[in-house]
């Protein structure tokens, strides 16, 4: 099954909240060896002006992929997940994500392209605190492959 | 470290090298919740076609990103990075894993201390990321 065209230009629903903790981006920074005391230390992350630890560029990811995944596994979008690769990421940040944040994401079909035997399904994720204030943007591109 | 003043269009910033094991992957799957089979079992990695378990390409990204942060030296400058993924990072299992080398480039300064960053990530001789860029603040 292809996937449903009619779906470009489509948001969903708001995501429930997140919150970002310390361990967590801890965590994250230890996973890709972010060796940054700011990541980990909240008094070095204040005394470099932040509130409190801050998370490397690409945790947004962490986020927004629980939004982005609502969207793919829609069953009426039609994705076949298994033929799905990970085409194209940006990230477009406000502000870096810190401790304490409350976040909830809106996600958008931007574009389906079909390309040959290939679809591209660009999806953009927004990121805005409980407040309301823009912390972020994630772009994701999915390629599914033909069968 | 990178900072304002020094920079240039041009500017080359040193490569590094980042070995990823099956371990980092495993690690990098529990921190980010991406558990997809295809980054930890070769047995159904072959099955759909790969040559064997393939590193997230988040972590690839993740690199990338930390190749400029450590740069910047705070992982709160990037105010843009974008990415294309254009091979997979394969990740054979033994101690040494895979080599990813990135490299970068400053291309242009910016207003208020920013500069843009061409990046490059090689693994295997493979290009595996591409039009990979970032903005980033310096101090």
């Amino acid at each position: 099954m292809a996937i449903n065209l009619e779906y470009a230009g489509r948001t969903f629903e708001p995501s429930e909240p997140y919150e970002v903790s310390r361990v967590k981006i801890a965590e994250f920074a230890t996973a890709i060896g972010e060796p940054s005391p700011l990541c980990r230390d909240r008094a070095a992350a204040q005394a470099a002006g932040y509130p409190d630890v801050i998370a490397p560029p690409t945790f947004a990811i962490v986020i927004s992929s629980a939004g982005a995944a609502k969207v793919i596994h829609d069953p009426d979008l039609g994705v076949n997940y298994a033929m799905i690769v990970h085409g194209e990421q940006s990230f477009s940040h406000t502000r870096p994500l810190h401790a304490g944040d409350v976040v909830t994401t809106q996600s958008t079909i931007e574009s389906i392209r079909p390309a040959g035997r290939m679809t591209m399904l660009t999806t953009v994720t927004e990121i805005r605190t409980l407040a309301g204030e823009h912390v972020a943007v994630a772009r994701n591109t999915l390629v599914e492959r033909g069968a | 470290m990178g900072t304002y003043d020094q920079v240039e269009a041009g500017t080359e910033i040193p490569p590094r090298q980042y070995q990823v094991t099956r371990a980092d992957l495993v690690r990098y799957a529990g921190a980010s919740g991406d558990f997809n089979v295809i980054h930890w079992n070769e047995r159904v990695a072959v099955s759909v076609g790969l040559p064997n378990v393939i590193a997230h390409g988040m972590l690839t990204m993740a690199l990338a990103g930390r190749f400029v942060t450590e740069w910047a030296g705070d992982p709160g400058a990037v105010t843009e990075f974008g990415v294309r993924f254009s091979a997979p990072v394969v990740v054979p299992d033994d101690d040494k894993g895979a080599t990813i080398e990135v490299a970068g480039t400053v291309t242009e300064k910016l207003a208020d201390q920013a500069v843009r960053v061409e990046l490059t990530a090689r693994s295997e001789g493979a290009k595996v990321l591409t039009r990979a860029h970032a903005v980033v603040r310096l101090a």
